[in-house]
């Protein structure tokens, strides 16, 4: 075995620096110099302020805005670090609720979301990934459903017409990859954006 | 389940079949020491390596040799890994400022890494530096890979070969996998994974003020390169805690159906270098069969189950399939086959997470595991474990004829089939066993986070993923215990090498066999009566090891949630 000592330190040093130095670094510069904005995290950005990602959900509660999904992420407690208390849609720590399909905490969660929905938009089906939580917890997506869903209550709270934001909803909705991968969705933040653009826009009083 | 959903299924299956004899020709070459297209680029790098080094790459190694020069580069790879993740405080590319990991959680990760199990008992972008994710765990996913891959071809190069004492040179193999093989498949996959959206940036985590006014820290780093290696390899440890469910590690549907492909590509293309190599590409083609008819039972499963959702969901007028703990931009069919396919290979990636699976939806991907991962598997690892029960199966055909069994020309005898018992029984042993002690060790039990049948799935989970070295979870269970981080740890080394040295062992006695010409009484093992048998003892010896397992977990659950009961 001891003659097997120097292939062994100098095959191992080799390929670490090739797999573990040199690919990472040679990625980055090729990635940073062909999609630099992805590289960088899609970032969106309003005047020199970076609003958010693209790609990443982030908590919206005001009911003026469209809600994402429900996010179980959870930060540490600021009083015992030993301790987390829930933090949606942190971004430095992802992670969903892993409530398991008989767990009493999740049937009542989801007991108490779909009444508080119901009263958003009494009559309605409500959408299954609105009352869900997402597996990242940083879901930047819900269904074109969830999002309609929600136009009664954002009309009436930014005293828009439901059609104008239904007409947003559709505008902002993407299909399925090459018509084929995954499922449509609309991105909350993009929308949201679109949806504060519309009232800046919008005369005021009307 | 919907007509769209299955398309995506079948297409990844035809591309996946269409992928095998390419990879496979081309690896086929690389160990066979052939040129190809990318030699006169990479024969002077390889060159210099063989000459610092001082390996004559023509000279070969028996078995144990082989086995010994493995397992000291594993010492080397588990030091280095070990010391990393203990002075990441102190060393550079730590924008985060991440501080040492605590002696255990060090243990177990090292040691996850090194087997290429990649079960992650912390959150990476809580916990690791950039270095610490780049130097250590990107490079070890690369080693851990390489490794799977050589030691199936030295099993192969048994079977292929007669009345030698050697099955290759450890130092060549490993050299020529990583240079050939890996390397070039991740150097676009990681570009288009860029383009999809994966960051790669050694720039720091970014701070974002949201439109509601709040602070949101947006987790970076060097994503892509590991994310390709991660797949390809089958390793699976998540650059981030949410693994491919968060979206910087897997933006779109279309990098989803990507990453699923690579998880299968390399490990479907052994089966055909096992053909080539023993010189009947349909040989491979009957192993590959078997592997697609249990996957395709086990989609099927999983994808009805999630599709259907769950009693608490229906009961509440919520349609749509089980949502919890999925992403809209996959949706059902691409969740439910992701958790097939991360769990039929060994790779433990999730898109989704598995512990808010339907019971029937979470028990396909345990016993994925429970088989030993031999559907695809993981890169190498799957092929030596489907050829441990190809063995086991011309065994049991040669009982019921009476003659000694034979397998593409080679003798099966005594020796052969008592290593490929040893290392079939010690999965059970280690994931059985050390649930059981789990689930009456009060600090352990204290783990769980689901009561009910549930909170003992995740343990049963938590220790069947670990033996298989797969590394996916029922994540509730808080696995950065002292309890569960040493058992771990024996867990996943157990699960490696004791599958490895029986293996190798084999490798080593088939070598040295003479050829036996096929005659009119050999049992031709290209056909589908071959593929049923195989299949057959596949589910029979797991079924007998495993079904009381499932029978007060995933099982118990599931008729108890069609009663309405919850926990």
């Amino acid at each position: 075995m001891l003659k097997d000592l120097r292939p062994a330190l100098v095959s191992f040093v080799a390929l670490t620096v090739l797999t573990g130095l040199v690919y990472p670094l040679a990625m980055t510069g090729i990635a940073q110099l062909v999609f630099p904005a992805q590289a960088n995290g899609s970032l969106i950005t309003k005047g020199d302020q970076v609003v958010g990602s693209a790609l990443i959900g982030q908590n919206f509660a005001e009911p003026k805005y469209f809600h994402g999904r429900l996010s179980a992420t959870t930060a540490p407690d600021p009083q015992d670090s030993t301790k987390t208390v829930s933090a949606p849609y942190n971004a430095a720590s992802s992670g969903g609720s892993n409530l398991g399909p008989t767990s009493k905490a999740l049937a009542d969660r989801l007991a108490a979301d779909v009444a508080a929905a119901k009263q958003d938009n009494p009559g309605a089906d409500v959408p299954v990934d609105l009352v869900t939580t997402s597996g990242s917890g940083l879901d930047p997506d819900i269904s074109p459903e969830a999002a309609l869903f929600q136009v009664p209550r954002i009309a009436k709270a930014r005293n828009l017409s439901e059609t104008t934001l239904r007409a947003l909803v559709a505008y902002s909705t993407q299909g399925r990859e090459l018509g084929l991968f995954g499922e449509p969705r609309v991105n909350v933040l993009k929308l949201n954006l679109a949806l504060d653009r519309l009232e800046a826009s919008k005369p005021s009083g009307s | 389940m919907t007509l769209i959903g299955w398309t995506q299924i079948i297409l990844f299956c035809a591309i996946v079949i269409a992928l095998t004899p390419v990879l496979g020709l081309y690896m086929t070459r690389v160990f066979e020491g052939k040129s190809t297209p990318l030699s006169p680029l990479l024969r002077p790098v390889e060159t210099i390596i063989y000459r610092v080094s001082g390996i004559d790459p023509d000279r070969e190694q028996h078995w144990l040799s082989y086995t010994l020069a493995m397992l000291l580069f594993h010492v080397l790879g588990f030091a280095a890994l070990y010391a990393l993740l203990r002075l990441q405080g102190f060393l550079p590319f730590n924008p985060a400022e991440q501080s040492a990991m605590a002696p255990d959680l060090a243990l177990n990760t090292a040691i996850s890494f090194l087997t290429n199990t990649n079960w992650q008992n912390y959150g990476g972008e809580s916990t690791l530096s950039y270095l610490s994710q780049m130097l250590g765990l990107t490079h070890q996913n690369f080693l851990s890979a390489a490794t799977g891959i050589v030691l199936a071809v030295a099993l192969i190069r048994g079977f292929a070969r007669a009345s030698v004492s050697t099955v290759g040179n450890f130092w060549v193999d490993i050299t020529r996998c990583t240079l050939y093989v890996l390397l070039p498949l991740c150097i676009p996959f990681t570009l288009f994974l860029v383009w999809q959206g994966i960051p790669q940036t050694f720039g720091p985590y970014v701070d974002a003020t949201t439109l509601e006014g709040g602070k949101q820290t947006l987790a970076l780093g060097p994503v892509a390169s590991q994310v390709a290696i991660k797949m390809l390899g089958t390793n699976g440890g998540g650059f981030f805690n949410a693994n491919a469910a968060h979206p910087f590690e897997n933006p779109t549907a279309l990098s989803n159906f990507v990453q699923m492909i690579s998880i299968f590509a390399l490990g479907a293309a052994l089966t055909n270098v096992f053909g080539r190599m023993v010189g009947n590409q349909r040989q491979g083609w009957a192993i590959l069969a078997a592997m697609g008819v249990l996957f395709i039972a086990g989609v099927a499963v999983c994808y009805w189950a999630e599709a259907h959702g769950t009693q608490i969901m229906q009961s509440l007028g919520l349609s749509g399939g089980n949502m919890e703990g999925k992403e809209v931009r996959f949706g059902i069919a691409a969740s439910a086959l992701f958790a097939v396919i991360t769990t039929a290979a060994s790779c433990g990636a999730v898109n989704a997470m598995h512990d808010s699976f339907t019971a029937l939806g979470g028990m396909i991907p345990i016993i994925n595991m429970e088989l030993g991962e031999i559907v695809i598997g993981g890169v190498g690892a799957g092929l030596y474990g489907m050829l441990l029960f190809v063995i086991i199966t011309i065994f049991l055909a040669g009982l019921m004829v009476g003659r000694t069994p034979e397998y593409v020309g080679k003798k099966i005898e005594a020796r052969e089939v008592k290593m490929a018992m040893l290392a079939i029984l010690i999965l059970p042993l280690v994931m059985l066993g050390f649930t059981a002690i789990a689930v009456i060790y009060p600090p352990a039990v204290a783990s769980m986070a689901n009561a009910g049948p549930h909170g003992y799935s995740e343990v049963l989970y938590a220790f069947t993923s670990q033996a298989a070295n797969n590394g996916s979870a029922f994540g509730g269970l808080t696995g950065n215990t002292p309890f569960y981080n040493l058992t771990g740890a024996v867990t996943m080394f157990l699960g490696r090498f004791w599958m490895i040295i029986p293996a190798m062992a084999i490798a080593g006695s088939l070598a040295s066999k003479r050829s036996v010409a096929a005659t009119a009484g050999t049992f031709p093992t290209t056909g589908p009566l071959f593929v049923g048998l195989l299949v057959g003892t596949i589910l029979i010896v797991g079924g007998l090891t495993f079904f009381p397992a499932l029978a007060v977990g995933p099982l118990a659950e599931h008729l108890s949630m069609l009663t309405g009961a919850t926990y």
